[in-house]
C-alpha cells in the first residue's frame, strides 16, 4: 500500500520540455489512470515514477519518501510494458522468476512463487514455454505475472493492451482490473484509449502538452470536461462544439444565424454577454421534426452502429453528430430539428476554453 | 529481387556449380598430390586421379613436421585468440553501446579506426611492443620529464619492461585486439529492445547481471559465429608468429607447413617433396573444417530457434 505524491515535476530533454509542472496526489490503492494524445507527456510522467527517466525539476515521493534519485527496482513499483518486453531465451516460469532471482530467493521459495502467480493469471500450463510461442494476450499475461510477482506497492501500466486486438483488449482489460483488486496496490496506467481509461480508472487524469488538463472520476469527466479539450478528447462519438454568445434574458446561447440554445437561467446570469463554446454530447441531442427544435441542421449521412445510430448534420460551417435509436425519416440535404435539455448543454469560455459552470467540482478536482 | 524463369534458375545454378568447382579443383589436386609418391607427383603429364600413397605421405608429413607438437601449440593460441576475442569485443561494445557517457562517440571512432590498420600494416610498431609492451608508458615517462625527475631524486632509473617475445602472450594479444568482433557485437546490441533494458532494470538486475543473464544468452549465435571466425583466422597466422616467435617450441602450424614446402634454394638443386609437402597441408586444414562444419550445425539452430 503506497501513495504517490508528484509536486511540480517537469521534464526537459535539452531545451525542450515536455512535461510542464505536473501535481498529481494518487490515493493508496487506487486505480488511477493517466489519459492523453500521444506526445502529451503521459509516458514520460509514468516513467519518472517508475525511475526509468530523470526528473529535471520537482519531486516524486511513494509511500511519504521522496524515490527522485533511488534506482528503479528500489522503489517498489513493478511495470508492464507496452511490447510486453520479456527475455525472449527464458521460459515463461523463469521470466515471472527473474526479478526474485536477482533479489536472491532460493530456488524452491522462487518457484512456489512463481506457480502461485501463474495460477493466478491462467499461465500455469505454459511455465515451461518460451514467450515466443505464445500468443500477444499469453505474453501480456506473462509480464503482468512478472510484475505481480514481486508483489510491487505500485504497478505501473505502459500501454499495456494497446498491441492486442480489440476483444482480447476488452478481456484484459477487466482481467487487470481484477487482478489491481485482488492485490491492492497502487495502480496507475497510462493509455491513449478513452474506452480503457473510462472503465478501468476510479480517477481519470487527462493529460495534454506536458500538463494536467482535468483530474476527476470517471463519471465527473464525462459529465463535467473542465475545458473544451477534454470535452472533445473523452467520450465517443465526440462531443459537437458551437460558438455563440451567452443571452440572460432569453436563458440561451445565441448562434451566429440566430439560433437560440437554452441553458440554465442561472447559468445565463452569472455569465451575461459572454462568447462562449457550447459542447454538445450527440447523445444528449435528439431528433424533432424541422423548426420545433432548439436548432435546425441539415441532415448529412448516418452511420449505423447496431443499437443506435450516427446521424450526421451540416449546421452553418461545423458538423454536428447526433447519437440516436430512433429512426425519423431523413433524406440528405433536408433540415432536421434538434432539441437538447438545457443541463446538457456544456458551456467553455472561448477565450480561456474552460468551463463555465459548476467551476468548486472541477477546482476542486484539479487540486486534489 | 527473385526472379523465377526456368533459364535463369539453370543460368544461376550453373554458375553456382562453376564456383563450387573452382573452389573444390585446388583441394582436390592437394589430395592428389598428397596420395603419390615423390615420382608420380612430379610426372609429366600430371596424374590426376588419387594414388595409394596417402596414409604413408601423412605419417611421413606429421614426423617431420613435428605437427603433433605445433597442433598443441597452434591450438593453445586459437583458443586464446577465440576466448579473448569473445570476451573483449562483447565488453566494449557493451561500453559502447548500453551506457551514456561523453566519451562514448570518441572512444567507438577510435575502435573504429583500427579496422583501417590490420596487423600487417603496423607490424612494425605492434612488434616493438611486443619486445616491451610497457614500451608506450616508458615513452610517456620519457617524454613527460617523470624519469629524468626520478632519477634525480632517488638515483633510481625508471625501466619498465614487458618482453613478450617467445611468448604466448606475444603470439596471442595482437591477434585478440581488432575491431571486427566489437562491431559485431555491437550491431547485434543495437537490436536490443530499450524495454528489455527497462525491464531489466524494473527487475532489480544490475549492468553485469543483464550483461549476464540476459545479453549473453541472447549472442548465443554471434559467440558461436564471432568463435569460429576467430579460431580460423588465428589457427591460420603466418606473419605475426614468424616475426614474434623464434623459439620453436612455440612455432605456430601456418609456419611449421611453409617449412614443408621445400624451396629450391634450400635442397639444393633436389626435386622439392611435395607430395609431403602437401600431405601436411592436408593435416593443417582439418582443424578448421571440423570448427566450421561443428559450429555450422550451431548456426542453423540459431536460425530455427528465432525468439524473437
Amino acid at each position: 500500500m503506497a501513495h504517490i505524491t508528484i509536486q511540480n515535476v517537469r521534464k526537459s530533454y535539452a531545451k525542450t520540455e515536455v512535461v510542464h509542472g505536473v501535481n498529481l496526489q494518487v490515493q493508496s490503492g487506487e486505480f488511477v489512470v493517466i489519459l492523453g494524445p500521444s506526445g502529451c507527456g503521459k509516458s514520460t510522467l509514468l516513467r519518472m515514477i517508475a525511475g526509468l527517466e530523470s526528473i529535471s525539476a520537482g519531486e516524486i515521493s511513494i509511500a511519504g519518501k521522496v524515490v527522485n534519485d533511488l534506482e528503479p527496482h528500489e522503489r517498489g513499483c513493478a511495470m508492464v510494458f507496452q511490447n510486453y518486453a520479456l527475455y525472449p531465451h527464458m521460459t515463461v516460469g523463469d521470466n515471472i522468476g527473474y526479478g526474485l532471482k536477482v533479489a536472491g530467493l532460493p530456488r524452491a521459495a522462487r518457484v512456489a512463487k512463481v506457480a502461485a502467480v501463474a495460477a493466478s493469471v491462467g499461465l500455469t500450463e505454459f511455465l515451461d514455454r518460451r514467450p515466443g510461442q505464445l500468443s500477444g494476450g499469453q505474453r501480456q499475461r506473462v509480464a503482468m505475472a512478472r510484475a505481480i510477482v514481486r508483489e510491487p506497492a505500485v504497478f505501473l501500466f505502459d500501454e499495456p493492451l494497446s498491441n492486442l486486438d480489440a476483444k482480447l483488449r476488452v478481456q484484459m482489460r477487466h482481467e487487470i482490473r481484477r487482478i489491481h483488486n485482488q492485490i491492492s496496490a497502487t495502480s496507475v496506467f497510462v493509455t491513449h484509449d478513452q474506452a480503457e481509461g473510462m472503465t478501468l480508472a476510479d480517477r481519470l487524469v487527462v493529460m495534454n502538452k506536458g500538463v494536467i488538463e482535468q483530474v476527476g472520476t470517471p463519471e465527473e469527466i464525462y459529465h463535467a470536461p473542465a475545458s473544451v479539450y477534454v470535452g472533445g478528447f473523452i467520450g465517443s462519438p465526440a462531443m459537437n462544439f458551437m460558438g455563440g454568445m451567452v443571452a440572460p434574458k432569453q436563458a440561451c446561447v445565441a448562434l451566429e444565424n440566430g439560433s437560440q440554445i437554452a441553458i440554465p437561467a442561472a447559468l445565463a446570469a452569472a455569465h451575461a454577454g459572454r462568447l462562449v463554446h457550447i459542447g454538445l454530447r450527440p447523445e444528449a441531442l435528439s431528433l424533432v421534426p424541422a423548426g420545433t427544435g432548439a436548432f435546425d441542421a441539415t441532415f448529412d449521412f448516418v452511420e449505423e452502429l447496431g443499437p443506435a445510430r450516427l446521424y450526421h448534420f451540416r449546421f452553418e460551417d461545423v458538423m454536428i453528430a447526433v447519437l440516436s435509436a430512433d429512426k425519423p425519416p431523413v433524406q440528405a440535404g433536408q433540415p432536421m430539428g434538434l432539441k437538447i435539455a438545457p443541463e446538457a448543454v456544456h458551456l467553455f469560455a472561448a477565450d480561456t476554453g474552460k468551463r463555465l459552470d459548476a467551476p468548486a467540482l472541477v477546482q476542486e478536482n484539479v487540486l486534489a | 529481387m527473385i526472379e523465377r524463369t526456368p533459364f535463369l534458375n539453370i543460368a544461376t545454378h550453373a554458375i553456382l556449380a562453376f564456383g563450387l568447382l573452382m573452389l573444390l579443383l585446388p583441394m582436390y589436386l592437394v589430395i592428389v598430390a598428397a596420395s603419390h609418391s615423390l615420382q608420380d607427383v612430379v610426372a609429366v603429364p600430371p596424374n590426376l586421379l588419387p594414388g595409394d600413397q596417402l596414409w604413408i605421405n601423412l605419417q611421413a608429413a606429421w614426423a617431420k613436421g613435428h605437427l603433433g607438437e605445433r597442433f598443441v601449440t597452434t591450438f593453445i593460441v586459437a583458443m586464446g585468440v577465440m576466448t579473448g576475442k569473445i570476451v573483449l569485443s562483447c565488453i566494449t561494445a557493451f561500453g559502447i553501446v548500453f551506457f551514456d557517457h561523453r566519451l562514448k562517440m570518441p572512444i567507438f571512432w577510435l575502435i573504429f579506426i583500427t579496422l583501417m590498420l590490420p596487423l600487417e600494416v603496423r607490424i612494425v610498431p605492434t612488434y616493438a611492443v611486443a619486445a616491451n609492451a610497457f614500451l608506450p608508458f616508458q615513452t610517456l615517462l620519457d617524454l613527460s620529464g617523470i624519469t629524468w625527475l626520478v632519477n634525480a631524486l632517488s638515483g633510481v632509473e625508471v625501466k619498465l619492461e614487458w618482453n613478450l617475445l617467445n611468448s604466448y602472450a606475444g603470439l596471442i594479444m595482437p591477434l585478440v585486439a581488432t575491431a571486427t568482433g566489437t562491431f559485431l557485437y555491437r550491431q547485434f546490441f543495437l537490436t536490443i529492445p530499450e524495454e528489455l533494458v527497462e525491464a531489466a532494470k524494473m527487475d532489480g538486475a544490475g549492468p553485469l547481471r543483464f550483461l549476464w543473464d540476459v545479453l549473453i544468452p541472447l549472442s548465443r549465435t554471434n559467440i558461436a559465429a564471432l568463435a569460429t571466425i576467430m579460431f580460423v583466422y588465428a589457427w591460420n597466422q603466418y606473419l605475426w608468429p614468424l616475426l614474434v616467435v623464434t623459439d620453436q617450441s612455440y612455432a605456430m602450424i601456418a609456419v611449421e607447413l611453409s617449412r614443408l614446402v621445400p624451396k629450391f634454394s634450400a635442397t639444393g638443386g633436389e626435386v622439392p617433396k611435395w607430395h609431403i609437402a602437401m600431405a601436411g597441408t592436408l593435416i593443417v586444414m582439418l582443424p578448421p573444417i571440423v570448427v566450421v562444419v561443428a559450429m555450422q550445425r550451431w548456426f542453423v539452430r540459431g536460425l530455427i530457434n528465432t525468439d524473437k
